[in-house]
């Protein structure tokens, strides 16, 4: 049997919260058991889980992203003018933005890097430049007519109970088996995890801390070019002022997953299940119905000042042994 | 004496600078496969920037490295371990995050189809650390583990490296006396098996327990390499404190004076495990000289004496009346002053300026309420900096562009400006190229003068011996004796610090 390592041990908090959580909605309205209610979970929140991945792996380097909802933004905008100003194919319009986040990205690493910058400030640069950007191409929020989003749209896989997963909610899915699989099982993974725990001894190790750090900045800006698509798919829209702040949730969502702030510590895992508490909770306001939707936030905050807690405390107890000489 | 085909790593002229200061100075360095080689220094050798430069971290300035007679040129620690060559430090520089088993084979991790295969790596690191000894479960966190087997660790991982040069810096600090003798197993079998384990300590004892040969730096230039069988203790440390190579002419012994009234004596001073109880007596317009090895104790008598670390046992007396110092405010208060041994860590204030910087001791006794107006602050500084000659265009500059001597001298200033009766100074010539040396002795000497008590801590015994009226000699963190009058001779020093046929048993951990 796997002992239990105090690493996981947020996680597993976590994961407790979810289910406990899941279990007091389904007591109450035992229709959010339906797989329709879970395919929407999945569907509504696909945006933030994948920038949730790519904000796993910047936590868990040591640093920050806070460019995703702008980058996000833009990406919407920009989709919105190539599909129906300048009559390009969706498919090539997403390639140029997929490539377009990555070498964005892979520059605010490279500033972050070489010019020994925080990740705090230049993140913030980037967030000014991608939503000023944005907001050059067009203020207006554009409608995106194109057929082939009506075609994409239609893709889903039926669930049992008939929850109809949508194209959006796979690749959410998707990112994270891809994102898993990057950062637990490749080299280039184990090095996202040693830039955390120490920049400089994992240089003294040998570990090529520019390339770790491009690498990382450079998954985070793809993946909120993704979440740009997928929410010019959601919502067959663009507009300037998407995701204000949705940067702040993604954040939210990794450190409720487990990973702790200071980088290092943490996992793929844990911040889908952050996205889902999210959405859970966003839910069940839903069926409510008579409280404001606002009450999400202070749900999230009171959640994340008790897992920051939490985190401390584990920390604490589980503090190297050490000795005098 | 050395076999030349055995050569495995030979370094010639090795250069580099800092700021203001020739850190390593054309060190030339061999590394016979199959030996265990001391590398031997005080505080500021040049032993680190050595290490630096063999491992990678800090680029050649001039001089060559040649391994198996190929050169090599290591741009980074990544390429001299490609290329062999592998330090493993007394700060574990390993990830505490991650697993003993990542750690070990992290950036080479065993794949299989492009993926980490975990499972293997787990039985490779098992089987690798048995062989060091150690049975520990490697999937477990490194912070899991004691620092003597997070070193082991580290070595092991260096060893799986394929190093053919193993650079050990202070690695025996922090283990216990059967952690030590693990470790000297460990490393008299790699040396067996065709490596070169270059061994940084400051444990004569285990010098001469573990090494074949020693090269000892001082002030960042080579002294010399000798066999350890052939090189008795006394001229080992006389190699390490003694005379330099190069010669200094400027220190001659000053007459003797009358001694002036005690200002403060100390009874039985002393903390546990951190220095014996000690006693001193240190008069107005005189100097009493410490000397000792490195983590011999010295720099504690200061701390104590100067109330950074409290005593648990003694006394201190100063003008005949009992003092209690409950912290560095106390000893200001009576009027000391303390300038310590690492001026980067504990002393200036890189980011402000050499008026602030001066100014900030005097403010500190005045309290924050009494702001000293900016007017009286650059006359202060201007004064101090004309009296010891700072070299600056002005007293506005960071003091962190100064020289190494200008900043001790700012340093020194800070504590002037108090107008302390008893300085106390822990290696105030260290690190400070030659003319700023000798400027530096004149104004201690200078201050003697004036009536000022100076209580001065140095590894440079022939300086201690010229300015010195009586030198204490700390020895394994206790007093090992008191010389005054004629006593106080560079050759007495040693001959104290070493205490020749008294061979205290080795092992011992500071």
């Amino acid at each position: 049997m796997m002992r239990v390592n105090a690493r996981t041990l947020p996680f597993l908090a976590t994961l407790g919260v979810f289910i406990l959580l899941y279990a007091l909605c389904a007591l109450q309205y035992p229709a959010m058991l339906s797989s329709r209610v879970i395919a929407n979970l999945l569907t509504d929140n696909a945006f933030l889980g994948v920038l949730a991945v790519g904000m796993t792996f910047v936590i868990l380097s040591g640093g920050i992203d806070l460019s995703v909802g702008a980058v996000m933004g833009f990406t919407t905008v920009a989709l919105a003018v190539m599909i129906e100003g300048a009559g390009l194919h969706p498919l090539v319009s997403f390639t140029i933005m997929l490539v377009g986040g990555a070498l964005f990205g892979c520059g605010i690493g490279a500033a972050i890097h070489w010019l020994k910058a925080p990740p705090f400030i230049v993140t913030l640069t980037a967030m000014f430049l991608a939503r000023g950007a944005a907001l050059l191409l067009s203020t207006d929020s554009i409608p995106v007519r194109h057929e082939f989003y009506q075609t994409l749209s239609g893709l889903s896989l039926t669930l049992p109970g008939g929850g109809r997963l949508g194209l959006i909610a796979l690749l959410m899915l998707l990112a994270f088996v891809a994102g898993g699989v990057l950062l637990h099982f490749t080299r280039a993974g184990l090095k996202v995890y040693a830039l955390g725990g120490n920049a400089r001894f994992a240089g003294l190790m040998g570990i090529d801390t520019a390339r770790t750090t491009i690498l990382v900045y450079g998954v985070s800006s793809t993946m909120a070019a993704l979440a740009g698509i997928i929410f010019s798919l959601y919502t067959r829209s663009g507009y300037a002022l998407t995701g204000v702040g949705v940067e702040l949730d993604a954040i939210a969502a990794v450190v409720i997953g487990g990973t702790l702030l200071s980088g290092g510590v943490g996992g793929m895992a844990g911040s889908l299940i952050g996205v889902l508490i999210q959405g859970l909770i966003l839910t069940w306001i839903t069926f409510d119905g008579s409280l404001s939707s606002w009450w999400t936030k202070i749900a999230i905050g009171m959640l994340l000042f008790i897992f920051i807690g939490l985190q401390r405390l584990i920390l604490q107890f589980s503090a190297p042994t050490r000795r005098t000489g | 004496m050395g076999d030349l085909a055995a050569t495995l790593l030979s370094a010639h002229g090795l250069t580099r600078t800092y700021p203001g200061v020739r850190a390593l100075d054309g060190v030339d360095l061999t590394l016979r496969a199959g030996e265990i080689h001391a590398l031997l220094g005080e505080n500021g050798a040049g032993k680190s920037t050595l290490i630096n430069l063999l491992t990678g971290a800090q680029p050649v300035e001039a001089g060559s490295i040649h391994l198996d007679g190929r050169e090599v040129r290591p741009k980074s620690p990544a390429e001299a371990a490609a290329n062999g060559i592998v330090a493993v430090y007394q700060e574990i520089t390993l990830l505490p995050n991650l697993s003993v088993a990542e750690n070990i084979y992290l950036g080479r991790e065993p794949t299989r189809f492009g993926l980490v295969d975990r499972a293997r790596m787990r039985r490779e690191a098992a089987l690798l650390l048995a062989r060091f000894g150690l049975s520990i479960d490697p999937a477990q966190p490194l912070s899991a583990f004691s620092t003597a087997v997070q070193q082991l660790i580290a070595i092991a991982r260096a060893v799986d490296m394929s190093a053919r040069v193993l650079i050990l810096d202070e690695p025996t600090a922090s283990l216990d006396s059967a952690e030590v003798a693990v470790l000297f197993r460990l490393m008299r079998e790699l040396a067996a098996s065709g490596m070169a384990v270059l061994f940084v300590t400051h444990f004569l004892d285990q010098v001469y327990e573990v090494t074949d040969r020693i090269t000892v730096l001082r002030g960042g230039k080579l002294v010399g390499e000798r066999r350890t069988a052939a090189l008795p203790r006394l001229d080992l440390v006389a190699m390490m404190l003694g005379k330099l190579p190069s010669g200094d002419s400027h220190l001659q012994r000053h007459a003797a004076r009358e001694p002036g009234a005690p200002f403060v004596t100390v009874n039985g001073l002393g903390k546990q495990h951190l220095v014996a109880p000690f006693n001193a007596e240190i008069r107005q317009g005189e100097v009493l000289g410490v000397a000792g090895l490195l983590g011999s104790g010295r720099t504690e008598t200061a701390l104590l004496l100067f109330g950074a670390e409290r005593a648990d046992a003694g006394e201190i007396i100063v003008d005949g009346r009992p003092v209690t110092l409950k912290g560095p405010r106390d000893a200001i208060r009576l009027g000391f002053g303390f300038c310590p041994e690492d001026r980067k860590l504990d002393g200036i204030v890189p980011d402000l300026s050499i008026a602030e910087n001066i100014v900030l001791a005097l403010q500190a006794r005045l309290g924050w309420m009494k702001r000293l107006p900016p007017a009286r602050q650059r006359e202060l500084a201007d004064t101090y900096i004309k009296l010891l000659n700072i070299r600056t265009p002005d007293a506005e500059k960071p003091i962190q562009l100064l020289s190494g001597g200008n900043q001790q001298k700012a340093l020194l200033a800070r504590w002037l400006a108090t107008q302390p009766r008893l300085l106390i100074l822990d290696e105030p010539t260290r690190g400070i190229d030659v003319g700023a040396h000798a400027e530096i002795i004149l104004l201690l000497e200078k201050l003697r003068d004036e009536g000022m008590a100076l209580y001065v801590i140095s590894s440079e015994v022939e300086e201690v011996a010229a300015y010195a009226d009586r030198v204490m000699v700390m020895r394994e963190r206790r007093q090992a004796g008191m010389l005054a009058g004629d006593d106080v001779t560079p050759s007495a020093i040693i001959d104290a610090i070493v205490m020749p046929g008294a061979v205290p048993p080795s092992g011992r951990a500071a």
